[in-house]
């Protein structure tokens, strides 16, 4: 058989180009080779779906970043000792060697703000401020046992997000991403959208880091072109952008033709994929065809109202459409002062639309294999800061909560001491969170590397244990 | 695309070769031995066996290390040699690797896969012909290789020819003039050429226009961009702030560098230590802004000394990336297992860079530096006269010292054990000297807590002090280096008591205060340092002495109403509120009747202080001036220095530079335990990995010493990196892939011979890089004609065996910047600073500070090129990342190119590309004949630098023909297509409908995103 160029590209192409939003068009011959390409793990593009190292227990994740660093002592570990003890000083021996943010760490302790109740037949504890929550109790993991390093908002964000505190490593999506490929035909495989205010730990929060540009977080954005300049420019109407888009693939094809580079006809399905995503994302983010029923469970009571509960409906919309990784960023829970007021505030912002997310994917039989994810970069201190209503940073323990597939439901994971200073059980550092991750997505986190700069990296560096105690 | 996408064939192909070696004799010597063993043999060792048997003692397993011949013959602390020579089936090694017992087995299996047949073979054969270790490649220091005889007079062509016959390949034909003109364009300048630029390389030739271009000041323009990623340049701090900084002279330097041929090892020893060139000029001070490109946090409540550490280790990752092509990152917590890096070593390595202060200067423009000049020559001459007219000057100033030494009061600085701000945003430390450092966030209050001897007293002294770490030395923190302090309180506490006693303070007295001045509708005041005392936050002391004497230090001396008297124990507690915050002050506690502050300039009594010999310029200067102000006989000279002072000129910008602590400051570097700043492990002395080229002995400064180790003559690896990183440029991919990496680790380069005759010639010719780029570019090589055959696709989809010529889609800069010029928006201007490029309101909004100053430029300056644009870390250009621009987080060393939806909707939508298919509408019709059919062939011409053929033609015919009709029928509103607004008119020309305007912005879009129009070729 005689090699022809086209087919030659059309080879290349499919083994060798990644293009940023996964898999290729829907209406030609490439995609068809593509799907009868994606059951190995042989496939070298990229971005085609990968096999996990062993069976997932999950296929996506909703990871709802609550940044700024949410208190765990006034929504999820209640202290009573707290309340009695108000105002005296912590114990000297508890202090040692411990290092806060802003305060001196011989401040006053300070109570809870918010009395907390038992939920669902899990008799799970959450603050008051948080009722929706608490319905669905018995279909989440809570651990109290959370630890990092850093205590700064920017490092301990990127801490969180890609395992280090230094800059340029590849974030958890990302990795995701390069693990197991994107499914999603017209859209990014992984996905940000932001709510409140920008993070402290920017763009890097959802990048690539030293992977290939391609496997970093796509911002789907609520005002303006929800994807960057997806707008044709004015005057340009759609009759004229396909005319356009026909006159850029036919001399596009006839220099593949000429000079037989086959990432011209990589160039010509980015073209392509670009004029379908003019039409799959604004689709994305019209929320007209979603019932009253749906939209009153997320509390969303103008659609076209940019918020955190209309964030957390399109997040279903994308793991629907085969978005393998969707990032949610909340940057409001940062209350060295006005702590009771602006808690209560974010948990009206977030609590309804975070429970109604696993409702939902729990009614549409998606949760069992999702992995939803709700927390921030650190806690907040058992001090007061300030006159009698604020907490500092804290690192040595913090509260998050997970639910789908593969996980223990109602279930409250490790413990903190009586002050919620220390962690006294089944301590979760940040690696072995992220190790756990990666598990539920069937991917070890041993095994899931880079070779950059002549190292193999992880998304945990040499650190990580298997939390398995809250596997199912 | 990407690079562990290897495609099957060549995976099977290097079976085929492996199990070729395997099965033949082993009879392989000299140059071919040493090659099979670095790309066969290390490989395995590397990969299977170092993690536990490496470099790094401290994860070594057994006792054993198999990266050294010798220590492996030697065996571990088994006493069984792993290698036996000749002998594989006495050796160690090879009973371990293919032990059928769980608990023998290498690796053992919770360390990784067994080795398979291919690697076990390929190991004993290896060790049956005598077990013969090489050192690797990179790690030797380059030599040209006799060219062989060829038919090709130039050494490139010779050697690429050469590897190819061995392949059964050879050199493609030379490329169409047209597309090499263009190609030679994009890669010397970045830009395309224009319609007569072509014709004028017709008639030069190829080496007359690569010379042209070499020439040209848009060379360094585009040729700056790869260096601005692997130093990772920005005009902000990065962080969640992420503050604007002016950090551009830097840049310029870098593109004047190169537009002047510095040679590399001169530009690479001015970046790491240009302060310690002796009589460094500006632009060697401005060098070191290379070293300072690193992110800056400024979040609340930082320590400080944590994230110079991470800045610390960012600078040597920068080094490791760019210079040495060295992985330095896994010593900073333990030795490399690959490399021969031990963690010693890497803080060796820190040591050199890490003696120095975070300065910043003012950078002066070339009028400015004259009028300085000016002003300091005239001083100097007064400073004569005065010397002349009184001989015993020396002596007076001497006097004058011994004074300040011996007749000032007694003063006792005080050691505080609570450093902080109520705030909590900054927390102060205390230096040796017990002066209070601030830096980190700026807060407005802050406050110390002692326990002092408290026995009569009289007085509480502030010094002002200025500091290198400080913008501009300080002692303020402010823009420009000034500071003024609202209040400062004193409180006691005795033993046992509950409440704070706040104490009276009177009588303030400093060395300068400005007048006083009243602000904000009188609301507030600035000026005497009595109001520091008075009770009132809206009003505070300013020591300001104008421009040019600014950042020195100032004292005050504040009384207490009545002396101090407390038992022991009782707390001490200073609070200090400020507007704009002190950078470094010191109190200290008298017992003296009545103190107050001198009036001489307080530089004078410190530098008084100084041992004679010790003393800086600076320090000699405070006494001089103290001296000629005291004396009245020479008023007159003294006021026309004093107003020579006010003649000096004020700055363009500034730049952050780094500046050597001196011995009296010097600072000691310990190894941090697993790479965490807060736990110092020994002390370590500056040094050099010993595996390299050792460094040369002789009396610079450290930083400096080592700054000429990088890129000694001797270096294995500075001028191969170097040479690497341009061919990069250039063929789209390194001749070593891992530009940032030539380790253990890294693939064997398919032409390491002509990388190490590049190298050395390189050496040989100055490392002038613009040699280097001309040898390459009159290469056949570099000539040859682009078009791909689908047998070479097959067999090389990489170009690696380059035997064609290479195509790839340009780097996001120069996309951008060849859309504005073939729009005829382009604007050439030199350096200044940065450009602020448009971004949607989307983006903006998600700083978390937002950039108020993030306003579009307009007019010329809008279409600067794109090497001039603003570039905030944490607001990466979107344009740009869509196109695989790094935003400068860490050092980039290497993009790698992608090919997606997002870049082609950036070429198609975003505003500058929107512009420019509006603008070059008008161009086309203004300068490409009066039909459609020549404008068509001019259009081509300014995109693809060649004429369409017939069916091109009639593509873009017909589009503009829909377009006309569509107009026509009132379906699109011209005005608007041309302008971006409905009723709006640019000024069309002559003879030229906005018909015609509109349809040719179409087709100018269309043009404008063709893969030939934005690739090279």
């Amino acid at each position: 058989m005689k090699i022809t160029p086209e087919m030659m590209a059309r080879r290349w192409f499919l083994q060798r180009c990644g293009i940023g939003l996964g898999a290729m068009a829907a209406s030609n011959l490439l995609h068809q080779e593509l799907l009868a390409n994606t059951n190995g793990d042989s496939n070298p593009n990229p971005l085609a779906p990968k096999k996990p190292h062993f069976e997932p227990k999950v296929k996506r994740v909703i990871y709802m970043f609550q940044a700024g660093a949410p208190s765990q002592l006034e929504l999820f570990d209640h202290k009573q000792e707290l309340v009695a003890r108000n105002g005296q000083l912590p114990p000297a021996s508890l202090l040692e060697g411990y290092r806060a943010a802003f305060i001196d760490p011989k401040s006053g302790l300070l109570a809870g703000k918010f009395p907390f109740k038992k939920w669902g037949q899990s008799g799970m504890e959450l603050s008051e401020v948080l009722p929706h929550l608490g319905e669905v109790a018995d279909d989440i993991c809570l651990i109290r046992s959370m630890q990092t390093e850093a205590v700064n908002h920017a490092p301990a964000q990127i801490m969180m997000n890609t395992g280090s505190q230094q800059f340029g490593r590849p974030s958890l999506g990302a990795w995701s991403l390069y693990g197991l490929g994107s499914e999603s035909e017209n859209l990014p495989g992984f996905v940000v959208l932001t709510s409140a205010k920008g993070t402290s730990g920017g763009a890097s929060n959802y990048g690539a880091g030293f992977l290939p540009t391609m496997y970093g977080g796509v911002p789907l954005r609520s005002k303006g072109d929800p994807v960057l300049y997806l707008s044709n420019p004015p005057g340009i109407d759609s009759q004229t952008q396909r005319e356009s888009l026909d006159a850029i693939r036919r001399l596009n094809e006839a220099s593949l033709q000429s000079l037989g580079d086959p990432q011209i006809a990589a160039r010509i399905q980015s073209y392509e994929m670009a004029y379908r995503l003019q039409t799959s994302a604004p689709e994305l983010m019209e929320l007209t065809d979603e019932s009253p029923e749906t939209l009153a469970m997320y509390g969303i009571k103008d659609p076209k109202e940019a918020n955190y509960a209309r964030n957390c409906l399109l997040a279903r919309r994308l793991v629907e459409r085969g978005v393998r990784f969707v990032q949610l960023f909340h940057e409001a829970w940062d209350q060295h002062g006005n702590l009771k007021a602006d808690v209560k505030k974010n948990a009206l912002d977030t609590d309804q639309a975070s429970a109604a997310l696993v409702k939902d994917l729990k009614q549409r039989g998606l949760l069992k294999d999702t992995l939803v994810i709700w927390g921030g970069e650190f806690g907040r201190t058992p001090m007061v800061q300030g006159g009698d209503d604020g907490r500092d940073h804290h690192n040595r323990c913090f509260s998050l909560w997970l639910a789908g597939g593969g996980l223990k439901t109602g279930y409250t994971h490790g413990k903190t001491d009586d002050f919620g200073f220390n962690v006294v059980d089944q301590p979760v550092h940040v690696h072995d969170l992220n190790a756990t991750l990666l598990h539920l997505l069937g991917l070890d986190h041993l095994k899931l590397t880079y070779r950059f700069q002549g190292r193999d990296y992880r998304l945990t560096d040499v650190h990580g244990n298997l939390v398995k105690d809250i596997l199912a | 695309m990407m690079d562990s996408a290897k495609p099957v064939w060549l995976t099977a192909s290097l079976l085929f070769v492996a199990m070729q070696f395997a099965s033949l004799p082993y009879s392989i010597f000299g140059q071919e031995q040493a090659l099979h063993y670095q790309q066969k043999i290390r490989p395995i060792i590397v990969d299977h066996c170092l993690a536990c048997h490496g470099v790094d003692e401290a994860t070594r397993e057994g006792g054993l290390r198999l990266d050294q011949r010798e220590a492996a013959l030697k065996g571990g602390e088994s006493q069984s040699p792993a290698i036996v020579p000749g002998k594989p089936d006495d050796s160690e090694l090879i009973r371990r690797i293919t032990s059928s017992s769980s608990d023998e087995i290498m690796p053992p299996p919770e360390h990784g896969a067994p080795l398979n047949a291919d690697e076990i073979s390929l190991l004993k054969e290896w060790i049956k012909s005598g077990a013969t270790y090489e050192e690797h490649w990179a790690f030797v220091a380059p030599k040209k290789v006799p060219l062989p005889n060829s038919q090709y007079a130039r050494p490139i062509d010779a050697l690429v020819q050469q590897h190819l016959s061995t392949k059964g390949m050879s050199l493609s034909a030379i490329e169409q003039q047209n597309r090499l003109c263009r190609r030679i364009y994009l890669d010397i300048i970045g830009l395309p050429p224009t319609p007569g630029e072509l014709e004028a390389f017709h008639k030069d030739g190829i080496e007359t226009t690569i010379d042209k271009l070499l020439a040209s000041e848009r060379f360094g323009e585009k040729w700056a961009r790869p260096w601005l990623d692997a130093a990772r340049y920005s005009d902000t701090n990065g962080y969640e702030k992420d503050l604007k900084r002016d950090q551009w002279a830097w840049r310029d330097w870098v593109i004047r560098a190169l537009n002047n041929d510095k040679p590399y090892d001169e530009f690479v020893i001015e970046q790491i230590a240009g302060d310690l060139i002796p009589n460094a000029t500006q632009d060697q001070i401005i060098a070191t802004g290379f070293l300072r490109n690193s992110m800056v946090n400024e979040e609340g409540a930082i320590v400080p000394e944590q994230f110079r550490m991470v800045e610390m280790f960012d600078r040597l990752d920068c080094i490791g990336k760019s210079v040495l092509g060295l992985t330095t990152q896994c010593a900073q917590c333990h030795s490399h297992k690959f490399d021969p890096l031990t963690m010693h070593e890497y803080y060796g390595m820190f040591a050199y860079l890490n003696n120095t202060y975070e300065a910043q200067s003012w950078v002066y423009n070339g009028t400015q530096l004259n009028k300085r000049n000016e002003v300091l020559n005239a001083i100097k001459e007064l400073e004569t006269q005065i010397k002349n007219s009184r001989p015993d000057w020396a002596q007076e100033i001497a006097k004058l010292e011994e004074d300040c030494r011996t007749k000032q009061a007694a003063w006792n600085a005080i050691k505080f054990y609570d450093m902080n701000s109520i705030s909590g945003l900054n927390h102060p430390t205390q230096e040796a000297d017990l002066s209070l450092l601030m830096k980190g966030h700026t807060s407005g209050d802050v406050y110390f807590i002692a326990e002092p001897n408290l026995a009569n007293v009289t007085g509480l002294r502030i010094e002002v002090l200025t500091h290198p770490d400080l913008p501009f030395t300080g002692p303020g923190r402010n823009a420009v280096g000034s500071w003024g302090i609202r209040e400062i309180e004193v409180f006691t506490q005795q033993p046992d008591a509950k409440d704070w006693q706040k104490l009276k303070l009177t009588n303030a007295t400093a060395d300068f205060s400005e007048p006083e001045q009243k602000l904000d509708e009188g609301k507030s005041t600035s000026g005497p340092v009595s109001l520091v005392v008075d009770g009132n936050d809206a009003t505070w002391w300013k020591a300001d002495r104008g421009t040019a004497l600014r950042n020195q230090p100032s004292v005050a001396v504040l009384q207490f109403e009545t002396p101090l008297s407390a038992p022991a124990g009782t707390k001490f507690k200073i609070a200090m509120r400020m507007t704009d915050m002190v950078g470094s002050c010191r109190f200290s506690l008298t017992t003296t009747d009545k103190p107050t502050a001198a009036s001489m300039d307080y530089g004078a009594l410190l530098a008084a202080q100084v041992p004679a010999a010790d003393r800086t310029p600076q320090e000699q200067r405070y006494l001089f001036d103290a001296w000629r102000k005291s004396m009245a006989e020479l008023k007159d000279l003294s006021d026309q220095i004093d107003s020579q002072w006010k003649q000096y000129p004020t700055a363009e910008t500034s730049i952050l530079h780094s500046a050597e602590r001196p011995q009296r400051d010097a600072r000691v570097t310990h190894l941090l335990q697993r790479g965490e700043w807060d736990k110092p492990g020994e002390p370590v002395t500056p040094t050099v990995p010993a595996a390299f080229h050792p460094l040369r002995d002789d009396t610079s400064p450290p930083r400096l010493k080592f700054a000429h180790w990088l890129v000694d003559r001797e270096s294995p690896l500075a001028a191969r990196v170097a040479v690497n990183r341009v061919w990069q440029s250039i063929f789209g991919n390194g001749l070593v892939e891992t530009a940032e990496d030539f380790g253990t680790r890294a693939t064997v380069p398919e032409y390491r011979e002509l990388l190490d005759w590049l190298a050395v010639d390189f050496i040989e010719n100055q490392w002038s890089t613009k040699k280097l780029i001309r040898k390459i570019l009159t290469s056949k090589t570099y000539q040859q004609s682009s078009q791909v055959t689908p047998q070479q696709l097959e067999l090389d989809p990489d170009n690696r065996l380059l035997a064609r010529g290479p195509r790839f889609r340009a780097d996001a800069e120069v996309v951008r910047d060849m859309a504005m010029a073939m729009a005829g928006l382009l604007h050439h201007q030199f350096g200044g600073p940065g450009i602020i490029p448009p971004v949607p309101q989307n983006v903006l909004d998600y700083n978390y500070t937002y950039p108020s100053y993030w306003v579009p430029a307009t007019g010329p300056q809008r279409y600067r090129r794109t090497i001039y644009n603003f570039r905030k870390r944490s607001m990466p250009d979107p344009a740009m990342s869509a196109f695989d621009a790094p935003n400068a987080d860490f050092a980039c060393a290497r993009r790698i190119r992608s090919n997606t939806p997002l870049a082609a909707l950036t070429a198609l939508n975003e505003p500058i590309f929107v512009e420019a298919s509006q603008a070059m509408a008008l161009r086309i019709l203004r300068e490409g004949g009066n039909s459609d059919a020549s404008r068509i062939t001019y259009a081509y011409q300014i995109c693809m630098a060649r004429s369409p053929n017939e069916n091109e033609q009639k593509v873009v015919m017909q589009l503009l023909q829909q377009q006309r009709q569509r107009i026509a029928e009132g379906w699109l509103n011209p005005r608007e297509m041309i302008t971006g607004k409905p009723d709006q008119l640019p000024e069309l020309p002559a003879g030229t409908t906005p018909q015609d305007a509109a349809a040719w912005t179409i087709a100018a879009r269309v043009l404008l995103n063709l893969d030939e129009t934005i690739s090279k070729n």
